[in-house]
């Protein structure tokens, strides 16, 4: 089978997690969850340099940081399908007792996840941390992180960008989901923040978009693109342009599944729509 | 009665530049972060000698906090430096999150805590910073009194693993705890035995009790003086075994009586030995601009107020 295909059906099987995993607590996230299937598909199957295993230190491997910790339920399932933890733990899913809770923790001590996150705007700060540690352990791997484009409306992200160019922190790949929605509606209307291009411009960093998010291929492309960027003296941020909602039609180009779980009907048309393809857990 | 001397007035913050500057020569792991106050917090030497190690955030502490959380993701062991203030209350959420609930090794310490920070006033007099910090699970939280304390604590947090709030304060006091002095964290030091009254103390306010105790020892009371530099996890049983032979206690502390020493101190007693206690500490108010000891004075947190809460307390001994 060709490798893309191969991908594919990855990213067919991980919206089947995440519809599943919301539907039956019938609570989380499903829109932001789908809209970045393919960027933590193609990051930890074709980008990431990781070690067997998982320590917290992470050393001598890259490293991968989510600030918008409501989209737990693709990172479970890209974590799980890689191999840090069973697949049937997604059974677990924001119940009494879970390792998978709400929102992503090191409290439980579930493998992959490297710091909590949920409270909005500090993911940047950390990855910028560790992106530091590697420079001193001169440890040469990369920093990646994801971050919502609604949650750029947090002060403590334009910290940590003003500081990642000044120190030139130039190990460090932030990703912003630009799908121009959040709670309350289109970003744009809630508060609009102008163009991040030209704002991240300012602020120093080397800034290339990524058009076609919800293209697996496109997104590991631009991921290698971003690589080939680091280590020139600037930090640098991609834009992906993605959908939130996508691959579910009735999800897409709305905020209205932000944190909302379908019901029976919906899950069914939902799975219908994305065929089994690794194995439903 | 055991005599303490001041050895010559220094400042708890530079205790913490030393102890600072000792940890760069023998823990290669220690990394420090400042927001844009090294003289301040007295870290100069460390970044003199282990300028690699040193992180200048600028003013952004919440950044800075998220840093010091990342830095520990790879070895590190960062202490950051800022107001007690600065340290707490303007970046509460992200040490919630990044350091205490992600388990960080993190060393959040702080200067200017409290009234004796002095002119600058409320803004930046922190009285609510202890409580803050003990009610966040897993925290440790350490109030020192003296430049020896200080310097013999920063020195110990390093090998705590885990996140640690470090308290101390900007004026010269005495200097009178022993220079070799081995720190352990949550062990109440027994200053002075007494069988009248117990007096439990924080910070600044260490050394305040021992002149009270003096005072009150011309009056015939025989007062116990003992030193809680960790407020959090509470050394439970010196406090208890005290008490059990006094049947009386005043907390004394540069904080809110909110949230500060003297409530995790009455939780103790309510739950294993119920004695009368008078609280020395601020009363539910904001500071205000003046010298130290003016402040001090006024919101009646000195050996005076110590001495008169003592006569009360004793009084409703059962």
């Amino acid at each position: 089978m060709p490798k893309t295909k191969q991908l594919e059906d990855f990213v067919t099987q991980v919206r089947r997690d995440i519809l599943r995993q919301v539907h039956k607590v019938n609570s989380g996230h499903p829109g932001g969850s789908l809209g970045c299937a393919e960027f933590f598909v193609a990051l930890y199957q074709e980008i990431l340099e990781r070690k067997d295993g998982f320590d917290m230190d992470g050393i001598d491997e890259d490293l991968f940081f989510l600030s918008n910790g409501h989209i737990s339920p693709v990172y479970y399932s890209v974590l799980a399908r890689s191999g840090y933890f069973p697949v049937e733990e997604l059974n677990t899913f924001r119940l009494i007792n879970s390792r998978l809770q709400g929102h992503p923790t090191t409290h439980e001590g579930l493998p992959g996840i490297r710091i909590a996150s949920g409270s909005l705007g500090q993911g940047m700060s950390v990855a910028l941390g560790a992106a530091q540690a590697k420079k001193l352990n001169k440890d040469p791997h990369l920093v990646y992180s994801l971050h919502g484009d609604g949650e750029l409306q947090e002060g403590q992200n334009w910290e940590a960008i003003m500081y990642a160019s000044a120190k030139k922190v130039d190990n460090i790949i932030a990703t912003i989901d630009l799908n121009g929605k959040q709670i309350d509606g289109a970003t744009d209307d809630v508060l609009a923040m102008g163009s991040l291009k030209a704002k991240f411009e300012a602020f120093g960093w080397d800034v290339m978009e990524i058009e076609e998010g919800n293209n697996i291929t496109a997104v590991i492309e631009g991921l290698k693109e971003a690589k080939s960027r680091t280590g020139k003296g600037k930090p640098v941020c991609i834009l992906m342009h993605t959908v939130m909602g996508n691959g579910i039609d009735f999800m897409m180009h709305t905020h209205a599944w932000h944190g909302k779980a379908p019901n029976d009907e919906q899950l069914a048309i939902g799975l219908e729509q994305n065929p089994e393809t690794l194995g439903d857990y | 009665m055991k005599k303490y001397i001041d050895t010559g007035k220094k400042d708890t913050r530079s205790g913490f530049g030393a102890g600072l500057e000792e940890l760069g020569k023998t823990n290669e792991n220690v990394v420090a972060l400042c927001a844009d106050l090294i003289g301040s917090l007295k870290m100069d030497a460390f970044i003199a000698n282990h300028p690699e190690r040193f992180f200048q955030i600028g003013i952004a502490e919440a950044n800075m906090m998220g840093i010091a959380a990342g830095l520990t993701i790879g070895g590190k062991i960062p202490f950051t430096g800022t107001f007690a203030n600065f340290s707490t209350g303007r970046v509460y959420d992200q040490i919630r999150q990044s350091i205490a609930y992600s388990d960080k090794n993190v060393k959040i310490c702080a200067s200017h805590a409290g009234l004796t920070l002095g002119e600058d006033g409320a803004t930046h007099q922190i009285l609510e910073d202890i409580g803050l910090m003990k009610m966040l699970p897993g925290m440790t939280v350490i109030n020192t009194c003296d430049y020896n304390q200080t310097k013999a604590a920063t020195i110990a947090i390093a090998e705590h693993e885990g996140p640690v709030y470090l308290r101390f304060g900007r004026p010269k006091v005495a200097n009178f705890t022993a220079e070799d002095q081995k720190f352990e964290i949550g062990k109440a030091v027994l200053l002075q035995e007494g069988t009248d009254i117990t007096i439990v103390a924080t910070g600044h306010l260490v050394w305040e009790a021992l002149q009270a105790a003096k005072a009150l020892q011309e009056q015939g009371i025989s007062a116990e003086v003992i030193n809680i530099h960790t407020i959090k996890p509470l050394d439970d049983e010196a406090i208890i075994a005290s008490v059990k032979k006094t049947r009386c206690i005043v907390t004394a502390e540069e904080h809110n009586f909110l949230g500060g020493l003297g409530e995790s101190v009455s939780r103790v007693l309510a739950q294993h030995y119920p004695v009368p206690q008078e609280f020395i500490a601020t009363k539910d108010t904001f500071g205000e601009s003046g010298t130290p000891d003016q402040l001090m004075e006024k919101y009646g947190l000195n050996a005076e107020s110590i001495t008169k809460a003592a006569q009360n307390v004793i009084k409703r001994k059962q």
